[in-house]
């Protein structure tokens, strides 16, 4: 590229320049700056949530608790959970990358409901201030989970607060999700083809159909919870009438298809990364699309395998078993067509890359103990230890957020204009990689010694592998600092970006860095399918019929 | 000394410990081989498909159905296997083998309470024999607790309002982590005891000379069953008003309902029986029946439940027999023993019921004000016809356990 060129993109007209005061971004109803107003808020709570994290690992450094109080403790690892599920990873990578690129890489210029998508960022924040509005006042301590009676007679917390912020928030995701279903459905550019959408739009699709079908359930739980707990209403608590374990169907009714929300739009991201930089076409394209909504829909029927011990029925308990077995085989698919992507593929290993490749191994480990715990006998062995800690971080940090940050990263210089510095990115992505199985793989063993999750204080042979598990959350954390850095950095002084940095396919590719308002200067039509990188492939869709 | 600072499996210490742990490294092996397949291929071609020019692109894509049907089936065959494997061991957790002796356990915010079907009782730590099936019956006072032992691979949710249950057979001497797993308020992780594996004689000598003797979970429930006046309505002999169901031979039983259906009488529809009577109305009764709820304590439950399914068979019929009278057997062999007690003051029983008839469903405990004297305490010669009770309740729990085995 030649700077001089480049500097002249930065200058020209872009969605940056449409406005440069408050009122430009907080009334704004352009997707691309929502999406970097969404940016904003899940960094803050993200940060949040690590601070947490960081004094709940401090604090198990020694096992008789000496950093905190218990009480202080449960709060510590409430607030943590509240936070990163439903204020951090539920909106991250939809909320932003999504909200950024799904529009463009349609060829559309903008969402369907503008105003609807600014509605969907201002709910959020009143849902991030109702939480936060409780931690300052005390916290609550019921887990993020709020099971029940606990939470509806026992704590005292501010579990009505807190259960009313992530309701509200509950209503930006839905609006998220219904804004996205309708731009895909109506607003894809002509030629555009279901066939030749990007695979990230596909796993944003099956995204916000669950967030559509599955959010209200949450926010019908939760007000059930604040009846009970302020009306007295029976509904969980024997004492009352109720039925505790009534809540727990309800709650991962939608809690386990939540996880599905946090980590399909992951799996999208690494299907655009391992293309882009294989400059190849997705290996079975279509197996990989479709598994996608195969998980959406699978996901919506695996909620009671966190009820195995609970006392429910032997019977219910083995087909849910095998469902959520099931849900493992789309998985691997992805897991198997990313790897044979790479096959006779340019690869490069560029910092978005990294994450890529990371990531697969991470959801690799991350899905294969899913399919552990789902069997019925070592699950009631495993079943609230640090076991399942380490596998869900595996799925959601080691999947979720390697793929939020390889998004990030890959996306950053169309978002921005500006380049980051190349081998410091790779650094912290190693850091990443390394603080993070050194933070969570000694989870597993802990667990499958036995130590309970939720656990202030824990007996003093539990205590290596703890000291472990801190030190790999410090370089953790370095890891996630070092980009908050130099991203900064680049918002100012990056180098400019041109139009396509790194010879990746894609619409989003082939407007201007920083995209204009409208996204394109003359409105897109497509005429090959996505990742059309080899000659023979520009011509879409035949080889996929015969395929079939 | 590493491998001790380092500690990588827990000890293995009942019956179905080594299979968990056979189950898991199957799993693991399956594992590596997945992860290390994967890790291998991803390094290989990025190193043999590095890019080597700028403007250099993959190649494109070959058609590859085989190998999708390759990757989807395997996979979800071995999947399948290990359901089953695990499905199987799983329905073996939810079927106490038929000797299995029965304990009890509490939780309550923060600590457990056990009862030895001897009646010994402890708090947080609890003592069974070496090689004996104990099927343990779990509630809770307030919220849900968890009672897992990570050294016998087990756990169980305790929940308020309900029983549930779990069993095990410990095969090693030692002592062992007992966990509260299901997180319960502030001092959750103070909510830990131990159990104790002891070699069978040793641990006949601790019940023997124990920290807590008492008297039987049955005897108690005796008691119980007296002063709380339930006698009054279900145990009757010729002449009585019969104004609620007897109980002989109850548990485990099929019993139809009012408004049609039948539903098993289980511990946990005892429990409810007692506590919300109008929630299942034996067919034929009247609900009459005044709710015990806050006023019996869990275990004061468990005690009453334990004697209501030590009842046995209904006995033959045997007129002029008082209940309660000794020898009469209307409560099966250990239920006469643990009546015997109450038989001095037996002859006063029957008027009671009937001038408190007319008190109706919305009295709130029928209880006849000379009824604490029915109880006396537990006398000399009641501990000494206790000595058998614990082989008695044994005996009953298989009878029990294995309809329970048929049905599921």
């Amino acid at each position: 590229m030649s700077t001089d060129a480049a500097t002249a993109t930065l200058d020209r007209p872009n969605y940056l320049h449409d406005g440069y005061g408050w009122k430009s971004w907080l009334l704004t109803r352009d997707h691309k700056r929502i999406a970097i107003l969404y940016l904003v808020s899940i960094t803050v709570m993200f940060g949040l949530g690590g601070i947490f994290a960081m004094l709940i690992r401090l604090h198990l450094l020694t096992p008789d608790g000496e950093l905190v109080q218990a009480a202080t403790y449960n709060r510590l690892f409430t607030m943590h959970g509240v936070i990163m599920v439903f204020f951090f990873l539920v909106p991250s990578i939809p909320a932003t990358l999504g909200n950024f690129f799904v529009p463009i890489m349609i060829g559309a210029k903008d969402l369907a409901f503008p105003r609807i998508n600014l509605l969907s960022w201002y709910i959020y924040v009143l849902g991030g201030v109702l939480t936060l509005w409780a931690l300052i006042h005390g916290g609550v301590d019921t887990g993020w989970t709020f099971y029940t009676p606990f939470s509806t007679t026992y704590s005292n917390g501010y579990v009505v607060s807190t259960a009313l912020g992530v309701f509200v928030a509950g209503f930006s995701s839905i609006l998220t999700g219904l804004n996205f279903i309708v731009t895909v459905h109506r607003m894809r550019a002509p030629g555009m083809t279901w066939f030749r959408l990007p695979l990230f739009v596909w796993s944003q699709y099956a995204t916000s159909l669950i967030m559509v079908l599955g959010t209200p359930v949450i926010a019908v739980t939760l007000l059930m919870v604040a009846a009970e707990r302020v009306l007295h209403l029976g509904l969980f608590d024997p004492r009352l009438g109720g039925d505790p374990i009534l809540f727990q169907h309800l709650f991962w009714f939608y809690s386990h298809p939540a996880v599905y929300i946090m980590v399909l739009p992951g799996m999208g991201v690494i299907s655009e990364l391992i293309a882009a930089f294989a400059r190849k076409r997705v290996f079975g394209y279509r197996f990989v699309a479709f598994s996608s909504i195969a998980i959406a829909v699978l996901g919506f029927l695996v909620w009671g395998h966190h009820l195995f011990i609970t006392g429910q029925s032997v019977y219910a308990a083995t087909v849910f078993s095998v469902l959520s077995m099931l849900v493992a085989v789309p998985s691997a698919i992805k897991v198997f067509n990313w790897t044979a992507t790479l096959y006779e593929g340019s690869l490069s290993t560029q910092t978005p890359m990294l994450y890529a490749l990371g990531f697969i191994g991470l959801f690799t480990i991350g899905g294969l103990t899913g399919v552990m715990i789902a069997t019925l006998g070592i699950d009631v062995h495993l079943h609230d230890t640090y076991f399942i800690i380490a596998h869900f971080h595996y799925v959601m940090v080691g999947g979720t957020i390697m793929a939020y940050m390889g998004g990030l990263h890959y996306w950053w210089p169309k978002m921005t204009g500006r380049l980051y510095p190349g081998s410091l990115s790779k650094l912290s992505a190693l850091l990443i990689f390394v603080g993070f199985n050194l933070t969570f793989f000694p989870q597993f063993i802990l667990g499958y010694l036995g130590m309970p999750r939720r656990y202030w204080s824990y007996p003093p042979e539990f205590q290596v592998w703890n000291v472990l598990s801190t030190a790999g959350a410090s370089i953790l954390g370095i890891g996630y600092l070092l980009p908050a850095c130099y991203f900064l950095w680049s918002m100012t002084r990056g180098p400019a970006a041109d139009a396509n940095p790194w010879g990746a396919k894609g619409l989003e590719w082939q407007t201007t860095s920083p995209p204009p308002t409208y996204n394109f200067d003359t409105p897109p039509v497509v005429t090959e399918g996505a990742y059309a990188y080899a000659a023979e492939e520009h011509v879409v869709g035949q080889r996929e019929v015969q395929g079939a | 000394m590493l491998a001790l600072a380092l500690p990588f499996f827990p000890e293995e210490a009942s019956s179905i410990a080594g299979e968990v742990d056979l189950m898991f490294a199957i799993w693991l092996a399956v594992s590596l081989f997945f992860t290390a397949l994967i890790a291998g291929l991803i390094v290989y071609f990025m190193v043999r498909y590095h890019r080597r020019s700028a403007d250099e692109v993959g190649k494109p894509e070959k058609a590859g159905m085989w190998l999708e049907i390759t990757w989807s089936v395997v996979p979800l065959g071995i999947m399948l296997a290990m359901f089953g494997w695990g499905a199987r061991l799983f329905f073996e957790l939810h079927r106490p083998p038929a000797n299995a002796v029965e304990y009890w356990g509490i939780g309550k915010q923060w600590m457990w309470k056990f009862e030895h079907p001897e009646g010994n009782r402890e708090i947080n730590h609890l003592h069974v024999p070496l090689g004996q099936t104990i099927k343990m019956t779990l509630t809770s006072e307030d919220v849900i607790h968890d009672f897992a032992v990570p050294a016998f691979r087990l756990k169980q949710d305790v929940n308020p309002g309900m029983y549930t249950t779990v069993w095990f057979k410990a095969d090693r001497i030692g002592t062992y982590h007992l966990f509260c797993d299901q997180y319960c308020g502030a001092e959750h992780s103070k909510m830990r005891g131990s159990i104790t594996v002891m070699d069978p004689r040793d641990y006949a000598a601790w019940v023997a000379g124990g920290a807590a003797p008492g008297t039987s979970a049955v005897a108690a429930g005796a008691q119980l069953f007296q002063t709380f006046a339930c006698h009054t309505c279900h145990v009757y002999g010729p002449g009585w008003v019969a104004r609620g169901p007897g109980l002989q031979g109850l548990y485990g039983r099929q019993v139809p309902l009012e408004g049609g259906g039948s539903v098993l009488a289980d511990e946990s529809y005892i429990r409810e029986s007692i506590l919300q009577p109008m929630a299942k109305i034996v067919r034929g009764w009247q609900p009459v029946m005044p709710t015990y709820q806050g006023q019996i304590s869990e275990e004061q439950l468990v005690d009453l439940i334990a004697y209501i399914k030590s009842m046995g068979e209904a006995p033959p019929q045997n007129p002029g027999i008082m209940p309660g009278a000794p020898g009469a057997g209307t409560a099966g062999a250990v239920g006469g023993t643990a009546l015997a007690p109450t038989a001095p003051t037996a002859p006063t029983e029957p008027a009671a019921p009937i001038t408190a008839a007319p008190a109706g469903p919305a009295a709130p405990g029928p209880r006849p004000p000379s009824i604490p004297s029915i109880a006396p305490p537990p006398g000399a010669g009641t501990s000494g016809s206790l000595r058998h009770a614990p082989e008695a309740v044994s005996t009953t729990t298989a009878l029990t356990a294995a309809r329970a085995g048929g049905r599921k």
